[in-house]
């Protein structure tokens, strides 16, 4: 399979995820979208890694995987103190800093 | 076979991808992501990174999803309330998704890509495996490697500030 088919599907991804933190209103489900975004940016970079036979792609990969991690403990953190003090699990109502 | 194998994992993690999105009840949301992140690691093991792939299965779909199934199971799947903010924001946003993918499908025709067409060149046998990737971490990517370290380490420190048992009197 060359390249083009996973860079290709990798921007499908990208754009189910972002359809998704369009659509979808609970925050559990918006981080899970945003983890479907970053695994699209994944796929896309281990494919040029291997397009172009270095490996450094790889390394950004497990990087991209790192702030993966950092944002979805911190998202969670977050999404239980919100349920902590019993405020409304919804994206568009958590709107008490908007201008 | 590679082809079918790639077929295979590419209905899977769009599959994945659509379950999450679609899914009403975030619990089987975490589970259509869990078919996502396994068929992904198909694809990474295709594309010969086989350290990325095996990094893949244990902290996203190993560690993770623990982590959220557990949240999901604590916070309860609430209901999406049918109040919207913006008004017509559930027709609205599918078209806008779509009109992503058109944005990225012409910029990635529109590139040279297609016309390299190129499965990559001939790796050697240990392209991507666990000691090539440890060598790149440690040697160039040294310092990259220990930014993301300390980042680890503050969003532990901020998850246990965030979620922690709250003391008495303070808010």
């Amino acid at each position: 399979m060359s390249a083009e088919w996973y860079v290709v599907l990798s921007s499908l991804l990208f754009a189910v995820g972002a359809m998704g933190i369009l659509v979808r209103r609970s925050p559990v489900v918006v981080l899970l979208c945003l983890e479907l975004m970053l695994n699209a940016g994944n796929l896309a970079l281990v494919a040029f890694s291997r397009m172009v036979g270095n490996q450094q792609g790889q390394v950004f990969a497990i990087v991209v995987m790192v702030i993966a991690a950092c944002e979805v403990v911190i998202g969670l953190g977050l999404i239980v103190a919100i349920f902590r003090r019993r405020l409304p699990l919804d994206v568009d109502r958590l709107r008490e800093l908007r201008g | 076979m590679e082809a079918i194998l790639f077929f295979l994992a590419a209905i899977g993690a769009l599959g994945g991808a659509v379950g999450v999105i679609a899914l009403r009840n975030p619990f089987y949301g975490v589970l259509g992501l869990i078919v996502h992140l396994f068929s992904l690691a198909v694809l990474f093991l295709l594309l010969t990174a086989a350290f990325v792939a095996a990094a893949q299965v244990v902290v996203y779909a190993g560690a993770v999803m623990v982590l959220y199934v557990f949240v999901v199971a604590y916070v309860g799947g609430a209901e999406e309330s049918a109040w919207e903010s913006i008004p017509g924001q559930r027709f609205l946003a599918p078209l806008l998704g779509l009109a992503l993918f058109v944005e990225l499908a012409i910029a990635v025709l529109s590139s040279s890509l297609l016309a390299l067409g190129t499965d990559g060149p001939h790796v050697r046998a240990g392209f991507g495996d666990p000691a090539a990737i440890g060598y790149l971490l440690l040697e160039k990517f040294l310092l990259p490697f220990e930014a993301s370290s300390i980042l680890l380490l503050l969003a532990a420190v901020g998850a246990i500030v965030l979620a922690g048992r709250q003391r008495a009197g303070v808010r």
